[in-house]
């Protein structure tokens, strides 16, 4: 693996990890991996860095659904126009163009239902190439980039074994 | 009720002790589990679950399922350049474990003396007394980077043993051994005419330098057997499956043991270590990866805070020098103070006196809080 590489598997593990971790891990100087990381963040490799939460737990409620729009073209609007208009709007999380039924799926985020059926009526299926949209509102997550939700890991292993 | 000596002869384990300090604690970060900490691959999880929704809960063959029997044999004919017989030279058991003690009992006779390299595994000793043969300690040392060698073979009285039982990589030391190293050993074995016994089962778990079996030297194949399985590279412990190779007669005399004590290993996990061979290959090497990470991470803290600490090679253990002369007293100390739970080294054997056995089988946020944890109390 490349030292790129692998730095990216760390970080994708936890972006947390402080330099002087990464460092140790990867049998490398501290420097090096914060030029490294400067690079990835330079070039557009690594957009950004979050947390994993699950909401399921926390007091604050928060609602998520996933959309999906279909559109139709003209000569002077393409899938990246609408795409440049949809990004815009803070409640989007995510928005894809995908192949099959639909065009776009798109991801919302907010804190009541009203509100995110709200955003939906009134600033997405406005857009006038939209000529559908089909709202499912996410229940219960099991997992999200790649962790686990639900019951914690709780490590049910012997504090000693062979 | 009378208890048989063989077995009141068994001191209990030495880690009994710790335990159960251990288990009265909240909060224990524990570097003593010699376990991966990962899950098994979801793949041979779901081939375990399919196999019971088919309704395959009958016992299989006495040595294994053929299909299972033959990707061993398969796989191992990628690693060495002789392949073992799906049906005579194969036999798959529950766990290494139990490998082990069938081929104590089928190769051991009262007296025999069996050789075993220490620091050791904590079974090979009990295994060999319930069989009735005399354990003979081998010492290696950190000097020799605790390898097996000539010298320490010849010093030892190994040439009059009549088996020698090795495990490399090493639990607990994290040793490996080169080809090289392994020649000089396996033309000792050659000379003395004995019986390996060779716990192979970290063999994909090296960092650098690729695994090399005994078996492949000249001669060995026909007085080895290889043990391995599916605990350690597949994070696999719980479904208890494991297998042994060696020429047919061998593997017919264990089988032998093997049909009355367990009639065949468990059919649930020989489908998920059927699917493990076939499809499990990537998780391994994400596995692998990511103990390589916090070994280093590990050795560099050790070297930071002056603890001298040998370079393991493979498995998932470091074994560094004990910073106080009394092991257990830092062992247990450690354990009330800073609730960080590892293993003395003289649970392993003699030659393990004043080591530790820490297990890197640990998220690496533990691992970071539990070397804090140590250097604070070295403070
Ligand atoms: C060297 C060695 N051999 C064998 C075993 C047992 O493995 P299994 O789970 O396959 O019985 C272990 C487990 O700790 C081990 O460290």
């Amino acid at each position: 693996m490349s030292t790129r590489d692998e730095l990216l598997a760390l970080l994708l593990e936890n972006a947390r990890y402080s330099t002087e971790d990464l460092a140790r891990q990867m049998g490398a100087d501290e420097a090096e991996v914060t030029a490294a990381i400067e690079e990835l963040e330079a070039s557009g490799l690594i957009r950004g860095y979050q947390a994993v939460v699950d909401w399921d737990r926390a007091d604050r409620e928060r609602i998520r659904a996933l959309v999906e729009l279909n559109v139709t073209l003209d000569r002077e609007t393409g899938y990246d126009d609408i795409a440049d208009r949809l990004v815009k709007f803070p409640p989007v999380k995510s928005l894809r163009l995908v192949s099959g039924d639909y065009d776009f799926a798109l991801e919302v985020e907010g804190d009541s239902l009203r509100e995110v059926s709200k955003f939906i009526s009134e600033k997405v299926a406005p857009v006038p190439e939209i000529t559908q949209t089909v709202t499912h509102y996410i229940m219960e997550t099991y997992k999200d980039r790649g962790f686990e939700m639900g019951d914690g890991h709780d490590d049910g292993r012997l504090s000693f074994s062979p | 009720m009378k208890i048989a000596d063989r077995v009141q002869q068994i001191p209990p384990s030495g880690i009994r002790k710790f335990f159960e300090i251990a288990e009265e604690m909240d909060d224990v970060i524990s570097l003593g589990v010699g376990e991966p900490d990962f899950t098994a691959p979801w793949a041979a999880r779901e081939a375990a679950i399919e196999s019971l929704k088919d309704g395959k809960t009958s016992y299989t063959a006495n040595r294994g399922m053929r299909e299972l029997r033959e990707a061993i044999a398969k796989r191992v004919s990628v690693q060495y350049d002789f392949t073992y017989d799906p049906d005579t030279e194969v036999l798959v058991t529950a766990g290494a474990s139990e490998a082990l003690d069938v081929a104590f009992r089928a190769l051991v006779d009262p007296g025999d003396v069996v050789a075993i390299a220490q620091p050791s595994y904590i079974s090979y000793v009990p295994g060999v007394t319930f069989a009735g043969g005399e354990p003979l300690p081998v010492p290696t040392h950190e000097e020799d980077d605790f390898k097996l060698t000539r010298e320490v073979l010849e010093a030892n009285g190994v040439a009059d043993a009549d088996l020698l039982v090795l495990c490399y990589p090493n639990n607990p030391t994290g040793a490996i051994m080169t080809e090289s190293e392994l020649a000089e050993v396996a033309a000792f074995v050659r000379e003395h005419d004995l019986t390996v016994l060779s716990d192979e089962i970290y063999a994909d778990l090296t960092y650098g330098e690729e695994h090399t079996s005994i078996a492949t030297f000249e001669g060995l194949r026909e007085r080895t057997v290889v043990f391995n399985g599916f605990s350690k590279a597949y994070a696999m412990t719980g479904l208890r499956l494991g297998y042994a190779l060696a020429p047919a007669k061998t593997i017919g005399a264990m089988n032998r043991v093997h049909q009355y004590s367990m009639l065949s290993a468990p059919t649930t996990a020989q489908y998920a270590a059927l699917e493990a061979l076939e499809s499990c290959d990537g998780d391994v090497i994400e596995m692998r990866d990511q103990y390589n990470r916090r070994r280093q991470f590990v050795l560099s803290r050790f070297e930071e805070m002056g603890i001298d600490c040998f370079e393991a090679k493979g498995a998932f253990y470091v074994f560094p020098e004990c910073p106080w002369e009394d092991t257990d007293a830092f062992a247990e100390q450690l354990l009330q103070e800073q609730s960080v739970a590892l293993v003395p080294g003289h649970v392993f054997g003699e030659s393990g006196t004043g080591h530790l056995r820490v297990s890197y089988a640990t998220g690496l946020d533990d691992l970071r809080e539990a070397m804090a944890r140590i250097e604070a109390f070295l403070d």
